[in-house]
């Protein structure tokens, strides 16, 4: 078998690239929210991983104190969460389209930083428990497939499709794509850009907050879970090209394939080896896999 | 406002950043007319449609559409009135195909062309609905950014140098297209640099100098002023 030719067991084969397709798909969703944020705004929303985070802290608060269970918080919580995006987006984002990228990002990352500060003073930072609504699983041939972890890459690339359906091929997306090129020129034509690019931002907020739900149950619902995550995903979305949003989606995925790979033939490059990927495409293409040069 | 003054515009100011554009604009366009502004380079007259559409956030004095004041109207309601801006650089959007960009601006009152209508105006568009927009020719991509504001229901067009670029052959097409909206009861203000044509489709032109109308000649005129507008636009 070909499995014994490489030495290597197919369960842990398996194992490891079920575990990279998930971190993949949280790669996805991440980015493809950062892509439509900076492709409309402008603005590289540091942000996003403390979003994710409030997504999950939001799931957690609607189970222990209304009692609200997991399927009820995949609504709800990316729509409260969406909604603080917003009042985010009026109240500080908006006066800086004006200035450079940096002020965006000083901004966002600032916010960042008190948010996780805020929630670990709260919550403190060892994180909280959230019950998997999908427990046991399926035993494949040639694996044991948990329900939970089938469901997340399901959802994911629902979510992915569906965000990337509504962009590319609705009218709705068509004004979002124009504005991104001219929002002057759309605003010309009797459509409302500010209120566009307030609720771009809270879609883009909320879809961080939709991926923190999903991830409560997968990991445990903490403080930091955003920050260490948000890294990554700038890195991702870096390979990728910002602003292109299938190709926040497909280098979502494969470099979560890539470092899952990574752990089974080469451990000891695992956390670095997306890293590398960076490097190298920034050589050859400096705009990114999917980006188009500016 | 029956046969009366559709666009109003006096006294109009307007800056970019530091930098004070248009000093005191005054002009007028009556209902179904074809009015140009005329001018050199850096005149203020693409900054004047700008201006009037509400593009430019720093503006002061007064724009009137019919009975209605527009000075202090963001852009998006300025086009919901019944105003449409073709711009210079055409504005065709790369990521939307031609289908995408021709019914992009949504249709702010009744009385706009239809569809079929527009294709018959232009019936390249139709056979490449489907091609991303900025693959269009340059003549099909001004042609597309005339259709696609057809369709609004809006009843002022401005048209900022529609001819620039293109073949004779083209600005002939625009020219008769010009006159068909005359036709059909289109008002049109026209920015040109190119007065031969103007001359073929406009009932009267303004000449537009530092930021300010300097004189107004009629299109019956313009054989007898051609010594004048040589001057003004120094060709």
């Amino acid at each position: 078998m070909l499995f014994e030719l490489i030495g290597i067991p197919p369960q842990a084969l398996f194992g490891q690239l079920l575990l990279g397709l998930i971190n993949g798909a949280f790669y996805a969703m991440m980015s493809l929210g950062l892509a439509v944020i900076f492709g409309l705004l402008n603005v590289i929303n540091f942000t996003h991983g403390a979003q994710y985070m409030m997504g999950a802290f939001a799931a957690w608060m609607l189970l222990e104190w209304a009692g609200i269970p997991y399927w009820g918080a995949l609504v709800l919580a990316p729509i409260i969460v969406g909604v603080t995006g917003i009042v985010m987006e009026k109240l500080l984002l908006k006066r800086l389209y004006h200035l450079d990228h940096l002020y965006g990002l000083l901004l966002t990352f600032g916010l960042a930083l008190m948010i996780e500060g805020f929630f670990r003073k709260q919550f403190g930072s060892s994180g909280l428990p959230y019950s998997n609504p999908l427990p046991g699983g399926t035993r494949l041939s040639f694996m044991f497939l948990p329900n939970y972890r089938a469901w997340i890459v399901v959802a994911s690339l629902v979510i992915c499709f569906g965000t990337w359906f509504m962009i590319e091929r609705t009218k709705l997306g068509s004004y979002l794509r124009a504005a991104t090129e001219r929002p002057d020129l759309v605003q010309a034509f009797g459509i409302n850009v500010p209120r566009m690019i307030t609720l771009t931002y809270g879609f883009g907020v909320g879809l961080a907050a939709l991926a923190g739900v999903l991830a409560a149950p997968a990991y445990n619902v903490s403080p930091l879970m955003g920050s260490n995550l948000i890294i990554i995903v700038f890195a991702v979305v870096v390979i990728g090209g910002m602003g292109s949003i299938l190709g926040a989606i497909i280098t979502g995925f494969g470099l979560g394939i890539i470092e899952g790979l990574t752990k089974v033939f080469y451990p000891e490059a695992s956390n670095t080896v997306i890293f590398i990927v960076m490097a190298i495409v920034l050589m050859v293409k400096p705009a990114g896999l999917f980006g188009t040069p500016k | 406002m029956h046969n009366g003054t559709e666009l109003a515009v006096s006294d109009l100011n307007a800056w970019y950043g530091e930098s004070h554009i248009l000093h005191g604009m005054q002009f007028d366009v009556k209902k179904g007319e074809v009015v140009t502004l005329l001018g050199r380079n850096g005149a203020g007259k693409t900054t004047t449609m700008k201006a009037v559409m509400g593009m430019i956030p720093n503006r002061k004095g007064s724009v009137k559409f019919g009975s209605d004041e527009l000075i202090q109207l963001p852009s998006n309601k300025i086009a919901k009135m019944g105003l449409a801006f073709c711009p210079e650089e055409r504005g065709i959007f790369s990521s939307l195909n031609v289908y995408e960009n021709l019914t992009l601006p949504p249709v702010v009152k009744g009385g706009g062309m239809s569809l079929e209508e527009i294709y018959q105006i232009f019936p390249n568009l139709k056979e490449r609905l489907k091609s991303q927009g900025t693959k269009l020719s340059g003549g099909e991509q001004q042609m597309l950014a005339i259709g696609r504001i057809l369709r609004t229901g809006a009843t002022l067009l401005l048209l900022d140098e529609p001819t620039e670029g293109l073949a004779p052959v083209i600005v002939q097409q625009i020219g008769a297209m010009i006159r068909l909206l005359k036709e059909k009861g289109y008002t049109i203000l026209l920015v040109e640099q190119n007065f031969r044509f103007a001359s073929t489709v406009a009932d009267r032109h303004y000449i537009v100098e530092h930021g300010k109308v300097v004189d107004m000649i009629a299109n019956d005129q313009i054989a007898t002023s051609t010594k004048k507008l040589e001057t003004y636009l120094g060709v």
